[in-house]
């Protein structure tokens, strides 16, 4: 597609990347399960499950150097995120959180890796389906910890609230639950490495494409790139943060689920 | 399909997910969560608790070591407390005992020394005995000598006879 769409693009001057660079071919064929997204996430999955296991094969309690690279992430998942935010009884929590954050965290890092350059969070359909199993995870806790009736009765009826404020808080609450939970947390993942792969697709292909231009556009096109090294870094720093903030949000929904009061 | 056929300036909505990368990446993630979950958290876990159990370990062997030399140390004090004294008494009862031995050999000394005195004065005086026997067997023989003398020569007169006596002293003088 993005070939088809630059060689049609030449003598017309610059294309702007648009959300159709997102929208890559098939490898093979015409089969949609052979585009670059589902190849990398497959591929995440074989180097995240080889990484950690290779690491924790030999646990022990002197970490080697390879160890304690797998145990640093694994701790940080751990100890910052279900530790602290679900608190007692957060270890069945642990391995649902440290999935979600490895996984993230190396798809969308697959956005600035040499010749993958791809986030694959930038496709919608990954941050919807952890955000529908996070949102099945969270309210099936709920549903577990303080049974059907009084958990989507204490969401629906905020205790402690006077009861005319109900007819202001209770759709609200209903809407907080079951629909901007789940949108809001697969939409902030997918809008931020969607913009930012956009935004170096801007200025990378705008600096290439400078560099066809006259004399004088050549000379600016260097600024293009620098700009796109930086952005590159930045993108490392949002693509972390990504990750972060997707697992503390499923930690938090899942701790407010497991709380008594909401 | 839908890429063949995007005409040039269509554009896709992005928010639309597609069938193929919604399988795919719900069966991923499973597929991963499955395999943390069953080999990579439980290893983890486990050094986890088994460095936490030897930190508390090593901090209680720690501690009972402690207890243990300051044990140690209050026995040892107390041990060389126990030998000065004891060292103190030894030393006072030898100074007792040299004493009574010193006195002991002075009085066996004294003893000894008026034993060998006493028998020094019975010797002299058995030799004294001895002696004044032998004498008086020799002067009752000289007496006899000196009478058969006398009565062998004539006792004229008083001056002869004084003088034989003298004669016969002189002779016992010499003899001697």
């Amino acid at each position: 597609m993005r070939v088809q769409l630059r060689s049609a693009a030449e003598g017309e001057g610059f294309v702007p990347p648009s959300s159709n660079d997102f929208e890559l071919p098939p490898i093979f064929g015409d089969n949609p399960y052979t585009t670059k997204p589902i190849f990398l996430v497959l591929l995440s999955v074989i180097l995240i499950s080889t990484f950690f296991i290779l690491s924790s094969r030999k646990a022990s309690i002197i970490p080697s150097k390879f160890q304690f690279a797998g145990e640093s992430v694994y701790s940080f998942v751990r100890e910052n995120l279900a530790k602290e935010v679900i608190g007692h009884d957060f270890l069945r929590f642990v391995p649902y959180l440290f999935s979600l954050f490895t996984f993230i965290l190396v798809n969308n890092i697959f956005g600035i890796i040499p010749f993958i350059q791809f986030p694959t969070m930038s496709r919608v359909s990954f941050p919807y389906i952890l955000a529908i199993s996070t949102y099945l995870v969270f309210h099936y806790v709920g549903v577990r910890k303080q049974g059907a009736f009084k958990y989507f009765k204490e969401i629906m009826f905020m205790p402690g609230v006077p009861k005319a404020a109900y007819i202001l808080i209770t759709p609200l609450e209903i809407l907080t639950f079951f629909v901007v939970r789940p949108l809001t947390l697969s939409l902030r993942l997918f809008a931020n490495m969607f913009a930012g792969h956009l935004l170096l697709l801007v200025f990378i292909l705008g600096g290439e494409h400078l560099l066809q231009g006259v004399i004088g556009l050549k000379l600016i096109s260097p600024f293009a790139f620098a700009i796109g090294i930086v952005l590159t870094f930045f993108e490392f720093m949002v693509q972390c943060l990504q990750a972060y903030i997707f697992t503390l949000l499923a930690a938090l929904y899942i701790a407010g689920a497991l709380a008594d009061e909401h | 399909m839908q890429f063949v056929n995007l005409a040039a300036g269509e554009k896709l909505n992005p928010l639309v997910p597609h069938t193929a990368e919604l399988v795919v990446g719900a069966i991923a993630f499973t597929l991963l969560f499955l395999t943390l979950r069953k080999f990579v958290v439980p290893m983890f876990e486990k050094a986890f608790e088994a460095r936490t159990h030897a930190i508390q370990g090593g901090i209680e062997r720690a501690e009972k070591a402690q207890a243990e030399a300051q044990r140690a140390l209050a026995q040892y004090t107390e041990q060389l407390s126990k030998a000065q004294s004891e060292a103190q008494t030894l030393r006072e009862e030898a100074r007792v005992q040299g004493a009574a031995i010193i006195e002991d050999l002075r009085a066996k000394a004294q003893e000894e020394a008026a034993r060998i005195t006493a028998t020094a004065h019975a010797s002299i005086e058995a030799e004294r005995q001895q002696a004044v026997t032998a004498l008086r067997n020799e002067v009752g023989a000289l007496a006899v000598e000196l009478a058969s003398k006398i009565v062998g020569e004539a006792l004229d007169d008083q001056a002869r006879q004084s003088r034989i006596v003298d004669r016969f002293l002189e002779d016992l003088e010499k003899s001697k």
